[in-house]
């Protein structure tokens, strides 16, 4: 028992993400550090944010996060005061800068690759024509006529 | 007893590649089916055994160790067979050689070339695989002095969702190896008809069924276990379950069009190649630990370069054959601009577009690193950006898509019968934007798109009926093809989805605070009250255990159980939510810690529309397992019909 209590207490750690002494009273102020806190990744985690984490060191951002905006900083200065200590890695949404206009132009790019070279291909079959539509060769019939047994054809 | 069926595997694994080699001659084609059976059996035996161990905690083996314990409920240790990197493993070269064994069991109708073709290609998937647990991962490995005890299954799988999630994701997985399989093998002919895509058109329906299904699961799961409710994460490995559900969405699609207009042939062959190809690379994903994800259980370069190889071999091979032999497809049909075929190249660009989309997005922190030098995320908001304005795209055309003809079609014939089914769609537009408190625009969106999808869906019902009196359509209702059913009941789905996801991440309410007991609080117009909190003994687990009431006008709606585990042999606490499902919401609770100033803490979550959303997919698969019904697959399974088919082209 004595064992089991050691081990309680090691884990006794927050049950979950955002916990009530954490929010702040003001709710305009609460739903913006939510909104930011959405945004910024938690370092140790693997791929949670740091409102769903519920590890340690994201309560601490969030804690941050919350104090930052109580000091009056506008959300976009306050994500930019995290980048700036724990790198661009901690942000969930990636900039477009960069070689990152790759990772968001693939999307579009693509689409219109893909829409285009459709329209090439379904033009070709719009008139192009199909081996059937000179109607059947004299083989096929001759075919036809001994596989179904009837010469009406 | 481990060690000899693990010689068993070792066998398989000799006699599979050697009749692999042998089945291009026609002689030896016939040895495939019983070698299929074979196979089967082998590994059924040995996958038999592994579980056998775990049911009796044989802690001889590593594997039952590490991953068991004896307190454990037989429900997890049974699935806890699959709760890890070897098992699992195990369990995806079972479904292989199953698929491979129905392939051969049930393909009596099938060309006698093609069938030892596909059964070839198969069994080379299944040898690539055994290779790979051998080598790499034997979950048969022996421990010289065996423990006392397990060291138990992580707790957050300790759950029911392991005993479903895990079998029907690979069912889908490994069901697109057919595809696969069919399609190399096609290539290998070097001819593609119509009756080749009614035999495969059914494999991809099914392992696309069995997906949506897993997918499904796997999101209810996270739903309840992860104590906040969220459904989807767009983690690496949720992304690498849903790329080859879209590709295979993409290929069901593309089939259609192969197997009743004879034209798009090399573009199905290679959505069959990417569905599978990308299967394998979300193995790759998960298992080499080269992208980290709350799934990945095996983080070994080793293993993973394995996999590298296999999924080198399969893929790069398939493409290589493809760039050789796709010429030869010839296409026939031939269509205008505006028709069905076109509509179904539309969906299947998007759909392909969009799971390339979040293959990059997936990918991209691993090439940012590798090639620029930026250590970078891609979270959800990305996947959001980028992803969502392709399933808008595709639920506008979707039901234009099927109201229109074969062949040539006219775009204002095909829409008018849809008029009813937008002003319905509008309607509800204005409604939910003037009903809704919140001035966000997502939730009315998603329910002009989604009852536009479900009010389609009916209208192409309705259509298909054809004219007349209301007696002679209802007459025909009864008639109609399952194929058409299971169209209807699909599409239909998507649009419930649809209404679900948006309407849950635009109206979901959040409460955080220090519950005392017995002083009822209000959220959303509900009062909560925490009765008592009391501690409990789980077969091994702890719980703090809170009841917690709900009521609504003094009526008492129901008193909700969440706890606090706590698992001893693996020192972790898991939250456990306590839910009350609803048809229109769900309310979600989830307790916290003590308070210095007495009470807990307490998260209650109002969520509407949540259960829509695995409702909507499993009318989705259900739609797919109509489809799948149809009368002509029966038809075209059965051996009557096929020797005249056959006749023809053979000349």
């Amino acid at each position: 028992m004595k064992h089991l209590i050691f081990v309680l207490l090691l884990i006794a750690g927050p049950a979950f993400a955002v916990t009530p002494d954490e929010v702040l009273d003001d709710p305009a102020l609460e739903n913006r550090a939510r909104e930011v806190s959405a945004g910024l990744r938690c370092v140790v985690c693997r791929g949670e944010n740091i409102d769903e984490s519920n590890a340690e060191i994201a309560r601490d951002l969030r804690l941050l996060v919350r104090e930052r905006l109580l000091a009056g900083d506008t959300n976009e200065e306050v994500i930019d005061f995290v980048v700036e200590r724990y790198g661009e890695y901690v942000l969930m949404k990636p900039t477009t800068d960069g070689a990152n206009i790759l990772l968001w132009g693939a999307g579009p790019a693509l689409f219109l690759f893909a829409a285009f070279s459709a329209l090439l291909y379904v033009r070709g079959r719009s008139v192009a024509t199909g081996p059937g539509d000179d109607g059947l060769t004299e083989q096929e019939q001759a075919r036809l006529t001994e596989l179904t047994g009837k010469s009406d054809g | 007893m481990a060690l000899i069926l693990a010689f068993g595997v070792a066998f398989v694994q000799m006699i599979v590649p050697l009749v692999g080699a042998w089945r291009g001659w026609s002689g030896w084609m016939a040895v495939a089916v019983p070698a299929a059976t074979l196979q089967f059996l082998l590994i059924a035996a040995s996958f038999a055994a592994l579980t056998y161990s775990f049911v009796v905690s044989d802690f001889s083996l590593q594997l039952v160790v590490q991953n068991s314990h004896s307190a454990k409920p037989m429900l997890y240790k049974v699935s806890g067979v699959w709760g890890n990197h070897e098992g699992s493993m195990l369990l995806w070269v079972l479904i292989v050689v199953l698929f491979g064994g129905m392939a051969a069991w049930f393909g009596g109708g099938l060309p006698p070339k093609l069938k030892a073709r596909v059964l070839s290609v198969q069994s080379a998937i299944g040898v690539a695989f055994m290779a790979f647990i051998l080598f790499t991962s034997n979950p048969f490995t022996r421990v010289a002095q065996p423990p006392f005890d397990g060291r138990d299954l992580n707790p957050l799988l300790q759950d029911p969702g392991l005993a479903f999630h895990p079998p029907f994701l690979y069912l889908g997985y490994v069901g697109l190896s057919m595809s696969f399989s069919f399609a190399v093998a096609a290539l290998i002919e070097g001819r593609v008809d119509a009756a080749w895509a009614r035999w495969v058109r059914p494999w991809t329906l099914a392992a696309w069924v069995f997906l949506t299904i897993g997918i499904a699961l796997g999101s209810w799961w996270a739903y309840y276990e992860l104590g906040w409710g969220g459904f989807w994460f767009w983690d690496p490995v949720e992304n690498a379950s849903f790329m080859p559900w879209l590709f295979a969405a993409a290929l069901l699609h593309s089939a259609i069009v192969v197997e009743k207009r004879e034209a798009l042939k090399s573009w199905t062959i290679l959505l069959a190649i990417l569905a599978f190809g990308f299967s394998l690379i979300g193995t790759f994903l998960v298992r080499s630990g080269v992208i980290t994800s709350v799934h990945a259980f095996a983080n070994d370069p080793e293993r993973g370069v394995f996999i590298l190889m296999i999924l080198g071999f399969f893929t790069g091979g398939a493409l290589v054959l493809y760039a050789f032999r796709a010429h030869a497809m010839e296409a026939k049909g031939v269509f205008g601009m505006v028709s069905r075929e076109s509509a179904l190249v539309f969906n299947n660009i998007l759909l392909a577009v969009s799971s390339i989309v979040v293959f990059i997005g997936t990918i991209w922190p691993l090439v940012a690193e590798m090639f620029f030098d930026r250590t970078l995320s891609v979270g959800a908001p990305f996947f959001e950006a980028a992803f969502t304005p392709f399933m808008v795209v595709l639920a506008i055309a979707l039901p234009i898509g099927t109201m229109m003809p074969w062949k040539r079609a006219k775009l204002g014939k095909a829409v008018k019968p849809l008029i009813p089914a937008f002003v319905l769609a509008v309607a509800m537009f204005l409604f939910v934007w003037a009903v809704q408190s919140e001035r966000t625009i997502l939730g009315p969106v998603g329910f002009l798109l989604g009852v536009w999808l479900v009010a389609g869906a009916m209208t192409d019902l309705w259509n298909r009926l054809g004219r007349g009196a209301l007696s002679y359509r209802l007459s025909r209702l009864a008639r109609l093809p399952r194929a058409d059913w299971g169209r209807v009941t699909a599409h239909a789905g998507l649009g419930i989805v649809f209404m679900g996801i948006s309407g849950l991440m635009a109206w979901e309410v959040e409460d955080i605070r220090v519950a005392q007991s017995a002083e009822p609080f209000e959220v959303a117009g509900l009062e909560v009250m925490v009765q008592q909190v009391r501690e409990v003994r789980g077969p091994n687990y702890f719980s703090t255990m809170a009841d917690i009431r709900i009521s609504q006008d003094g009526r008492t709606l129901a008193v909700l159980s969440p706890e606090k585990r706590v698992y001893p042999v693996q020192a972790m606490p898991t939250t456990e939510a306590a839910i009350l499902n609803g048809f229109w919401r769900d309310i979600y609770v989830v307790i916290g810690d003590p308070q210095d100033s007495g009470g807990y803490a307490v998260r209650t979550f109002i969520k509407p529309f949540a259960n829509w959303i695995w409702a909507g997919s499993i009318i989705m698969a259900l739609g797919g397992l109509l489809s799948l019904s149809d009368r002509r697959y029966r038809v075209a399974a059965g051996a009557a019909r096929r020797p005249r088919m056959q006749g023809m082209p053979a000349e």
